[in-house]
């Protein structure tokens, strides 16, 4: 064992909708203990990109291996957060029946949680701060409590390597707060998040790590070196409304740069 | 002077059905309760993936699948009847997925030609064959539960266990338990987050397919006492009413046992009052009721709702109006 093993590695992948391709010979290697920042154009195939890691998109060519193998065989590593709109919100279930579903994948099939597994889902609510809401009925909760209910589920999951589509979209500032905490704490304790986000002057301050996509990987690294007027109008293209608050917020970076307006 | 409405007679309506006529009456109060708790329980997780149509395409597309079995086998036995019906669900299920998928057709479309298409083939395979098969479209649209006391009785060791379809609707309900007491976490995670049940490494085709498997064999054996049509109201309304009265899924499928048994019940009143078809009244029953919880449910209820608003805000326009 010489060599280390990655929790993610992809190599050239490439997906297609209706024989358009999506994502283009993607290559990665992302090391342990990393908060990697998803960032790209709306249609760049960022989420694909996730749903194709975790098997539920079939790529055309190109392999991923997760901690060395394929997705299939480390199920139980990987947690995933999808999109708050992704599901119906007036599902006949409490917040706690919702959390236990991160204990299902443990659990196996025909099992029924135990004890064991709902004091781990109490301890994931308390530190998302939801714990008085264990019982609540999921259909009255605000977009901010139904994305800590979310992340509460993603941590119930006892996982090393974590995707999360978009945990930040239409959250309130309590709840960003919450999350970042939980990210820089789940990093602390080695664990590999990627995290989808389409927030450009956010993404500086949340990831150490960014992942510019636009169909192809654009670039690849520590936020500093890759969030550039260079590199974010390669991934953005000519979208001038972008652009500007591009410019706004590398200006902020480089307040002497002749990029800015 | 009123042709149209019998006149109500408390003691042929209410009194008379369990004493007179309780052999036959305590069989279709079963009948009607085993039917309508299967398709309600099942009924309820179609609800929830938003697949209402689905179980109403696939009570049409049977169809065929029956008609083919009769002239195969050339009886009305059981097993070649359920193999036809899960063949044909399955069939349409898939032809459903393919056409939406392969076509870019919006899947409500593709609905409605598979499941038309396969219920005119199985129009014309039973005029076709009329002949041969002892079936008739009739039969399978409308179903006749007024036959169910008596068919033929089962017996086991020795002891009579009742007419066959109810027999066999019990087992048929008692599967459907039991698998739902297996799976229910899986139908649960697939139901409510098929993107995070995919990442757990649960399979959402299997209990797809599982699902509409187990829904052709509670609608086939459905048929007799209630046929294609009506059983779509059995699969709709008990999990509908529940989910006015409880926002917990287990306590909903507890009422949808509740809810099948007063539609049986008020059903035979009802239908012996207006000397009517007693799936029809069943059917009219849960309507009645839907209506009455959705204006009275205690949490949901549009009264409540209405006093809640006056108490909060007397002075609202529509009391000054």
């Amino acid at each position: 064992m010489s060599t280390e093993i990655h929790p993610l590695e992809i190599h050239d992948l490439t997906v297609a909708y209706h024989k358009r391709p999506v994502l283009y010979g993607i290559d990665l290697v992302v090391p342990r203990g990393s908060l990697i920042g998803i960032v790209g154009p709306n249609g760049a195939g960022k989420s694909t990109l996730i749903k194709t890691i975790m098997g539920q998109v079939p790529a055309n060519s190109g392999w991923v291996k997760i901690f060395g193998k394929p997705f299939s065989k480390v199920v139980s590593r990987v947690g995933y957060v999808p999109q708050r709109e992704s599901v119906d919100w007036d599902f006949p279930v409490n917040v706690m029946d919702v959390v236990l579903m991160g204990r299902y994948g443990r659990l196996g099939l025909m099992r029924r949680p135990t004890k064991e597994d709902k004091k781990i889902a109490l301890a994931c609510l308390e530190k998302v701060k939801m714990l008085p809401y264990a019982n609540r009925q999921i259909s009255n909760l605000s977009g901010g409590q139904q994305q800590r209910v979310f992340l509460a589920r993603a941590l119930a999951q006892e996982s090393d390597l974590y995707f999360m589509d978009e945990p930040f979209a239409g959250v309130d500032a309590a709840t960003e707060s919450a999350i970042i905490e939980i990210l820089h704490d789940l990093r602390k304790k080695g664990k590999t998040i990627l995290v989808v986000h389409h927030d450009l002057p956010t993404a500086r301050k949340y990831f150490d790590k960014l992942l510019l996509l636009n169909m192809r990987v654009v670039a690849f690294g520590p936020t500093e070196e890759v969030f550039t007027y260079d590199i974010l109008q390669k991934t953005y293209g000519g979208r001038l409304t972008i652009l500007s608050e591009v410019a706004d917020a590398v200006g902020e970076v480089h307040p002497s740069s002749d990029q800015r307006e | 002077m009123n042709d149209f409405i019998p006149s109500f007679d408390f003691y042929t309506v209410f009194v008379e059905p369990w004493t007179v006529d309780a052999d036959t009456n305590i069989w279709l109060l079963l009948m009607g309760f085993l039917v309508t708790t299967a398709c309600g329980l099942i009924g309820k997780f179609i609800i929830l993936r938003r697949l209402a149509l689905v179980g109403d395409a696939i009570s049409h597309s049977l169809l065929p699948g029956i008609a083919v079995a009769f002239i195969l086998t050339s009886s009305r036995a059981t097993f070649p009847m359920f193999i036809g019906a899960v063949i044909a669900g399955v069939v349409t299920t898939v032809l459903i997925e393919f056409i939406h998928r392969k076509s870019r057709v919006k899947p409500d479309a593709a609905i409605g030609i598979v499941f038309s298409t396969l219920f005119a083939i199985g129009v014309i395979i039973i005029t076709v064959f009329a002949d041969h098969v002892d079936l008739d479209a009739d039969c399978v649209l409308y179903g006749e539960i007024a036959f169910v006391p008596f068919l033929d009785p089962v017996e086991l060791g020795g002891m009579m266990l009742g007419p066959f379809p109810v027999v066999r609707m019990a087992i048929v309900l008692l599967i459907l338990i039991g698998l739902i007491l297996l799976f229910y976490k899986e139908l649960l995670v697939t139901s409510f987050d098929p993107a995070l049940a995919a990442s757990l490494g649960i399979r959402n085709g299997v209990f797809h397919y599982g699902l509409m498997i187990v829904l052709s064999l509670v609608i086939v054996s459905s048929f007799e006492s209630v046929g294609a049509i009506l059983v779509i109201a059995m699969l709709i309304f008990p999990g509908a009413t529940g989910s006015l009265l409880s926002d917990r899924l287990p306590v909903i499928l507890w009422m949808v046992a509740g809810l099948s048994f007063l539609y049986a019940l008020l059903g035979i009143h009802l239908a012996i009052w207006l000397n009517c078809s007693i799936a029809g009244a069943m059917v009219v029953i849960a309507l009645l009721l839907f209506i009455f919880v959705w204006v009275f449910s205690p949490k949901k209820g549009l009264l409540q709702k209405w006093v809640r608003q006056r108490l909060e805000d007397p002075d609202s326009p529509s009391s000054t109006a």
